[in-house]
């Protein structure tokens, strides 16, 4: 059986008790070196999930354990060593006044000795591909370029999990395809799960798996070619499906025999190529 | 309103050694009534075009001209609280600015430093909540309790009751869930043909410009790179991808199936019903669509 890395059993969790439950019985596990993409409507407890993740909340009903041990108030500081975070506004997440004192903020916070620190700075940069920029300030490079920097902060440290909570969302498009081109790089070379929470599906299209959210429920756990087979429920669940999903059922429709799911151009093309030969 | 930028250039922080230019010798028209999407990548100058649409920018160098009122160099405009009346500008995360102690005292704020009467801000704010979907039942709720998307609507209902004729929406859906993307531009495509609001869209998506817009302006470095009807600009691939961007997914299929089958089936803005047609007779072999 694969490591299970991170673990929910029955957990539910609001923020007062006059309140409503923002997640409610939710039970799920990511398996080690995954790449997972959490969607689901404003409000409909990802980011939440994210913050009972390391411990930044806790869950009033249920456990949840990464790499087996129970997120406790005595555990979490070594849990936060194994989760990283980036969050979605790149501005409001730097610290250092150049590009390697940002990266270099979470190793000296873990009293890293000054060689190894040099050393991971130097390496997570180039894995991000923002080595040119070493000594430039935050705050003057692109969104994408500042994600980027952000990852190498976080990924200086090697953690187990590192959760994208919605880091995307204030890209431009261009932005956007570095960050999926860094995080399938880091992938190459890094045993590393990555839980993606996120509204663009282009972005799910490329997880292993998805975890899909509605009113606080997992209401579907399966790789992105079953997730998007079952258009209904995802636009139940207040979501939207991709140009080629859509287009695939109005084939269908039409009476056009696809044999798989395709997820993207080239897997609908090749199939309906064939079936152009075929006629 | 007709919306005029005639060789407009303006430079931050002039004669100091961060100066930038972020626009650069700029002119088009915006005419009265019209839904135009302004399109390019970080730092092409959309947002340095949108501050000079109310006067919180003026040009460094040329004119703006924005129906009566004028912005250049040389000439402050006395009229300024009247221009930002007729301009309505909904910034980036508009929710971030919300700040009263209730949804109806905030969706008031703007009317009221306009001068609007007692009773026109209740009619207007009554009309507000309507035209974004906002139930009236949380007039008297604290905005900070409600949800990303109920917060974004009562930013929008905020502007919207200041009755701009000019409507600006810098990326407004940032941030917000497909469903609430979809309601919240089609709320904008509403009020722009009901009222006639001249609506300029700053957007990174393609999709929406080519579904909302009836002219796009494409800016690069602070300069117009390309102008035009959507369904005619948005299809040319290598002059967009050139500056970084990219044509909506639909013409990109569209350009893969011409490689392909070595037959082009036209981007005429049909819709995924019509284009699973047309593919349908194509893979058939039945010869109407070549």
């Amino acid at each position: 059986m694969e490591k299970r890395i991170v673990t929910f059993r029955n957990v539910s969790f609001r923020y007062r008790e006059s309140l409503p439950w923002v997640l409610n019985n939710v039970s799920f596990s990511i398996n080690a070196d995954e790449w997972v993409a959490i969607i689901g409507h404003n409000g409909s407890g990802k980011s939440t999930i994210a913050k009972l993740m390391n411990g930044l909340l806790t869950p009033q009903e249920g456990e949840i354990l990464v790499n087996g041990t129970p997120v406790t108030p005595e555990t979490i500081w070594e849990i936060r060593k194994n989760i990283g975070m980036v969050f979605q506004n790149p501005d409001n997440q730097f610290v250092g006044t150049t590009v390697q004192d940002d990266v270099a903020f979470g190793l000296e916070n873990r009293g890293f000795p000054r060689k190894e620190m040099v050393k991971r700075i130097k390496q997570t940069l180039l894995q991000v591909g923002m080595e040119a920029y070493t000594l430039h300030e935050p705050h003057r490079l692109s969104g994408g370029q500042k994600q980027r920097v952000a990852i190498a902060g976080v990924l200086a440290i090697a953690p187990q999990v590192i959760i994208l909570d919605e880091a995307t969302a204030m890209l431009d498009p261009r932005g956007r395809l570095e960050i999926m081109e860094t995080m399938h790089h880091v992938k190459e070379q890094h045993n590393v799960s990555f839980i993606m929470i996120t509204h663009d599906l282009k972005e799910v299209v490329r997880a292993d798996r998805v975890i899909v959210m509605s009113e606080g429920k997992v209401v579907e756990i399966a790789p992105p070619r079953d997730i998007f087979a079952k258009k209904e429920k995802l636009q139940q669940s207040g979501l939207d499906i991709p140009f080629v999903a859509k287009l695939v059922d109005e084939l269908t429709k039409l009476g056009t025999k696809l044999s798989k799911e395709p997820l993207n151009h080239d897997e609908l093309l090749e199939e309906l190529w064939t079936l152009y030969l075929k006629r | 309103m007709d919306i005029i930028f005639e060789k407009v250039s303006y430079v931050y922080q002039k004669n100091t050694p961060f100066e930038h230019q972020a626009i650069q010798n700029l002119s088009f028209h915006i005419p009265s009534g019209a839904f135009v999407a302004i399109v390019g990548h970080t730092g092409s100058g959309k947002s340095t075009v949108i501050q000079h649409l109310n006067g919180l920018l003026r040009p460094t160098k040329g004119e703006v001209r924005i129906g009566e009122y004028i912005l250049s160099s040389d000439q402050k405009i006395k009229e300024l609280k009247q221009l930002r009346e007729k301009v309505g500008v909904v910034f980036q995360y508009p929710e971030h600015q919300l700040f009263e102690e209730t949804v109806v005292k905030d969706i008031a704020f703007g009317p009221q430093n306009f001068g609007v009467s007692q009773n026109e801000i209740e009619a207007r704010t009554k009309s507000a909540f309507e035209a974004v979907g906002l139930s009236e039942e949380l007039r008297e709720r604290s905005p900070f309790d409600l949800s990303g998307g109920q917060m974004r609507r009562v930013a929008i209902a905020g502007i919207l009751a200041i009755q701009p004729e000019v409507l600006v929406l810098d990326e407004p859906t940032a941030g917000l869930d497909p469903k609430g993307h979809r309601e919240i531009m089609s709320m904008f495509k509403r009020l722009h043909r009901e009222n006639e609001l001249t609506t300029i869209l700053v957007t990174h998506s393609m999709e929406d410009a080519l579904e909302y817009a009836d002219h796009v302006i494409i800016l690069d470095h602070g300069t117009k790179y390309m102008e035009g009807k959507p369904e005619e600009v948005l299809i040319q691939k290598d002059k967009l991808q050139a500056v970084q961007l990219d044509v909506p997914e639909i013409i990109q299929f569209l350009f893969r199936v011409e490689n392909i089958f070595g037959v082009k089936i036209p981007y005429q803005g049909q819709s995924i019903v019509d284009l699973a047609s047309e593919l349908n007779r194509l893979i058939r072999g039945d010869g109407s669509s070549e």
